[in-house]
């Protein structure tokens, strides 16, 4: 299994490349002048060219990518002139809130949506499973800036349960802290949760009508382990593979979030930078974002793996890209 | 008390599908004694392993179920047992093995986790003793290495050794009852033959009674002491081997007999089917439901149901035509040209 | 290679179709979620083409002094924003850009991604590789971020919402489209028609894309859904089209200032956004069941 894991992640390095090149391409070769993009419409040319030299956009295209490679295999994402910061240390400040945010997220969808289509499935055509669908089919199709704000009209607002915006502080006290966690991560929880509800859904009907299942019941099992063990383990497989699609939902999503709530995240780091124009940070945030995104479906055919014992170890081929 | 160990008295089942009822088993009796084998056997559909099933108590929620009838297993009524109680029964003294063994076996545990979980659901065992029990079990039926073997995964065996594994799990709680449904259809002719000597060799250790569900009256001769024909839900025919295979009585019987002669002298993989279909289940037809494809049916056929007649110590049979007073003549190649 | 064989192969694919055809449109029938879902969807848009018929007022006639008026005040249906412009109407053309968004983008992605699928799943090798790390690449982008990111280098404007979602649209269906070719080249038909001489284009476009249609139909009309969510996104973040032209998700922008002088901004267009959405995708369920029951979204 070391070896394995090994072994994929010097496959990842050409994704990572892959990824590196495709920034690069969006940030020099579409058609739009970032040094002017940053300097906004009253920039004279004089300042725009002067820009371009900070930025070395002036030097021929090949220098300019061997320069970024070069940077970035050391660690430097470029450095920020509206922080007048490393890019890279912008982004470890903000990481982990978005990291506390999306993990928060992740943990309520998997919580509610798997046991929801779990029960959903086992009770096919009932009252409960038509409300489940009907709920999740609403949840892949929510805006979720739009129930970010509504969240905020009512539970702060009107009700003033949860603050609207802002991340509370350990220092003010877990309640606090947990408080102002709350509407940012259901919000953020909505899309995966009903993803997975639906997913669960319907792996667990293909595999509830398998022959195991049969033989699992004749053993005398109950039917809790019947469902959630026999039958839950076989579905796991495009659980898991939704799952990794999912995390990349969450990376963009907490850009949405973070902007609604004023979570001092990442995703509020790009919109800031936007609004800033600041190209290098949204520029090295986003290669970032996909990087980690990169690393955790690393994560998840390692999962694969260990859920799945029909994939092969060594052939690194198994749950890859479905 | 008698060694009588399963009593199996009118059993209808039924299955309610969209704005229907389908009554997939109609007043089955069955009689077992302690180390018997009983066959059933007919075509496709005909209800064995809704029978089976219902046995069991494993009829889907909600959609089938057992309006009429008597089950009674080892002095215990079935049909009355609390849910926690069924599941004592099953797979410990009722143990059943399906026909495909490629799939019936769970792909995702090793064949050790899942002899193990079976004998652990029923038995305090520690882990590290259900480990023993689980080799001791592969090595019963005939898995070398065993040791080894406990670690794999089912696509790692072959069908015929899935197949002994199914039997390990089913005899590794030593049930009274073992319920096969047609457990060799799946498998090579060879394998089939290896796998049926098995199960005699178990049963004849352990004291076990089967029931033997089958398409193929070959099996029967060969194992079982009983047979039962059913057709459309219906027995139409039961007898103890001896009797059914020297004096078949019931037109439907006739025709898988013959359906078996042509299988042997073609050589062929499969049974040849009678033609005809069977009748729509969900519309019961007031006369004998083999009437639409019996060569020898006439008019009362068709208007009248026949009832079961003991025509001989327990041979009995449900034809208008074999009664104790009347015999008819049977005729050769009338079923398959 | 006799020459019946083609034939005869022929006549076995148009009865195949004939047949999924009937079961096809019985099944969409059937199935009246689906129905519902093309209700609200044709609902939409003959909203969106009437826009001026049903619109009360010109969407950016602004009127400062009646700002953030309530629902009915004054012949405004769902009130005014901070400008004073009629609410109704705004919501009723950002139907427009919703939806002209939507089935642009999803269409630039499409035959963007729908060609180099087929021509990386039907040629393989080195091709194949480049193309698909490529898209691996790509995928490796949260959609949003991607097109957020498009967007910051090309600036507002529709046509580059259109194309920024549109790039992100690319991989998805490349993906699709590679799959499938892959698994229609195994098939036997294939071989006989090369063996004959076709040209790839032919092969291409006669053979294999057809195979892809059904899959591509059901995962466009999705996409669809998903780039009107992602076009009111980049204008909820201001980077959409160029204010002040009436996008469902700059009136949502906009109403998150002024929640408590005027809930009705954000709870209507996000409403409109939400049923609209829903609406394509009950439909794509529906269409999903009968077409590829077999594909899982
Ligand atoms: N879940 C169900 N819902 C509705 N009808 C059912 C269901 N299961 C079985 N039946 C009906 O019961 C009848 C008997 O089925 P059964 O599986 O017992 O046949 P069988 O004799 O075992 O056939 P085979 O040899 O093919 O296994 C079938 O014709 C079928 O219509
Ligand atoms: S009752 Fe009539 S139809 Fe039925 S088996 Fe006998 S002869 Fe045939
Ligand atoms: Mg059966």
């Amino acid at each position: 299994m070391g070896k394995y894991i090994l072994k994929r992640l010097v496959d990842l390095l050409p994704t990572i490349f892959v990824v590196a090149i495709i920034v690069f391409v969006i940030t020099r070769l579409i058609p739009g002048d970032p040094a002017a993009v940053m300097l906004g419409p009253q920039a004279s040319v004089e300042d725009i060219q002067e820009l371009r030299d900070d930025l070395g956009l002036n030097e021929p295209l090949h220098t300019q990518f061997l320069q970024y490679i070069g940077d970035l295999v050391q660690g430097d994402f470029g450095v920020s002139l509206t922080y007048n910061q490393p890019v890279i240390s912008l982004i470890m400040d903000r990481f982990p809130n978005t990291l506390v945010l999306a993990f928060s997220a992740l943990v309520i969808a998997l919580l509610i949506g798997i046991p929801a289509g779990i029960i959903s499935a086992s009770k096919q055509n009932s009252v409960m499973d038509y409300t489940v669908m009907v709920i999740s089919l609403i949840g892949v199709s929510i805006p979720i800036f739009w129930l970010g704000v509504m969240l905020v009209l009512y539970f702060s607002v009107n009700l003033g349960w949860f603050p609207a915006t802002g991340m509370g502080t350990m220092d003010e006290g877990f309640i606090t802290y947990i408080k102002h966690l709350v509407l940012p991560s259901i919000t953020l929880a909505t899309i995966p949760m009903a993803t997975f509800a639906r997913i669960t859904r319907s792996s667990m009907l293909e595999v509830i009508s398998q022959d195991y299942i049969k033989t699992a019941r004749a053993k005398g099992l109950k039917e809790f382990f019947v469902i959630g063990k026999h039958a839950f383990k076989n579905a796991l497989t495009p659980i898991l593979t939704v799952l990794g699609m999912q995390v990349s939902a969450l990376l963009g999503g907490a850009v949405l979030t973070e902007t609604i709530f004023s979570w001092p995240g990442m995703g509020r780091l790009i919109v800031d930078a936007i609004d800033k124009r600041d190209f290098v940070v949204v520029q090295g945030t986003v290669l970032f974002i996909a990087i980690i995104f990169v690393l955790v479906n690393l994560l998840i055919d390692v999962l694969y793996k260990i859920v799945n014992p029909r994939v092969n170890y060594s052939s690194g081929k198994g749950g890859e890209g479905k | 008390m008698s060694d009588v160990i399963l009593k199996v008295e009118n059993l209808d089942v039924h299955f309610r599908s969209s704005a229907s009822i389908v009554k997939a088993v109609n007043g089955v009796n069955i009689t077992l004694k302690k180390k018997e084998t009983l066959g059933i056997v007919g075509e496709s559909g005909s209800g064995k392993s809704v029978t089976a099933t219902a046995l069991m108590r494993l009829l889907p929620k909600g959609i089938g179920s057992i309006p009429n009838g008597k089950i009674t297993f080892n002095g215990k009524d079935i049909l009355s047992l609390s849910d926690k109680e069924m599941r004592d029964v099953r797979g410990n003294e009722i143990a059943m093995i399906f026909q495909d063994p490629m799939t019936s076996l769970n792909p995702v545990f090793t064949v050790g986790d899942q002899i193990e979980e079976a004998v652990r659901t029923h038995q305090q065992m520690s882990k590290k003793e259900a480990k023993k029990k689980a080799i001791e079990m592969l090595k019963v039926v005939g898995i070398p290495e065993p040791e080894k073997r406990v670690k794999m995964y089912p696509h790692e065996f072959s069908g015929g050794m899935r197949q002994r594994v199914m039997i390990a799990i089913a005899l590794s709680c030593n049930p009274k009852l073992l319920i096969a449904d047609e457990p060799t259809t799946a498998l090579d002719v060879t394998v089939q033959a290896q796998i049926l000597e098995l199960m005699k060799s178990l049963q004849e250790k352990n004291d076990t009674s089967i029931i033997m569900i089958t398409h193929d009256l070959g099996v029967v001769w060969e194992m079982c002491d009983k047979v039962i024909v059913m057709y459309a839900g219906n027995t139409v025919e039961s007898g103890t081997v001896e009797t059914i295979y020297e004096n078949p009585l019931h037109p439907y019987t006739w025709g898988l007999l013959e359906s078996q002669i042509t299988k042997n002298t073609l050589n062929g993989d499969k049974l040849p089917a009678i033609p005809g279909s069977p009748p729509d289940l969900r519309n019961p037809i007031p006369g004998c439901n083999f009437a639409d494809r019996c060569p020898y049916a006439k008019e009362i056929c068709s208007t009248t149901k026949p009832q079961p007649i003991e025509v001989e110590l327990g041979h009995i049979v449900s034809c208008h035509f074999q009664t104790n007073s009347n015999r008819l003549e049977r005729k050769e190649r009338v079923y398959i040209e | 290679m006799t020459s019946t064989q083609p034939s005869s192969m022929e006549t076995r694919e148009v009865k195949k179709k004939e047949i999924n055809e009937r079961s096809f449109i019985r099944k969409l029938l059937k199935n009246r979620i689906a129905a519902f879902g093309l209700f609200v969807t044709i609902f939409m848009t003959i909203i969106a083409i009437f826009a001026p018929l049903i619109a009360t007022h010109a969407p950016n006639e602004m009127d400062i002094t009646h700002s953030l008026l309530g629902a009915g005040v004054d012949g405004h249906f769902l009130g005014t924003d901070n400008y004073g412009r009629d609410l109704f109407s705004r919501i009723v053309y950002g139907a427009r850009i919703s939806l002209i968004v939507g089935v642009s983008a999803v269409l630039f992605g499409a035959v963007f991604g729908t060609f180099l699928g087929l021509i990386a799943g039907y040629f393989g090798g080195k091709l194949d590789s480049l193309i698909m790390r490529t898209m691996d690449g790509l995928f490796a982008f949260p959609f949003i971020l991607l097109a957020i990111t498009l967007m910051t280098v090309l600036g507002q404007g529709l046509v580059n919402v259109i194309i920024a979602i549109g790039v992100a649209n690319i991989p998805g269906f490349a993906r699709i489209v590679r799959g499938q070719v892959l698994s229609v080249k195994e098939e036997e038909f294939i071989e006989v028609t090369r063996s004959l001489g076709a040209t790839h284009g032919r092969i291409l476009f006669q053979h294999v894309l057809p195979n892809c249609l059904a899959p591509l139909i059901v995962y466009g009309t999705m996409s669809i859904a998903g780039a009107i969510i992602s076009e009111a996104a980049l204008s909820f973040l201001g980077l959409g089209v160029q204010p002040p032209t009436a996008s469902w998700g700059s009136i949502l922008k906009d109403g998150k200032d002024f929640l408590v002088l005027n809930p009705q901004m954000a709870t209507f267009s996000g409403l409109a956004i939400l049923i609209t959405v829903l609406g394509i995708n009950l439909f794509g369920d529906g269409l999903r069941d009968a077409l590829d029951p077999k594909m899982k979204v």
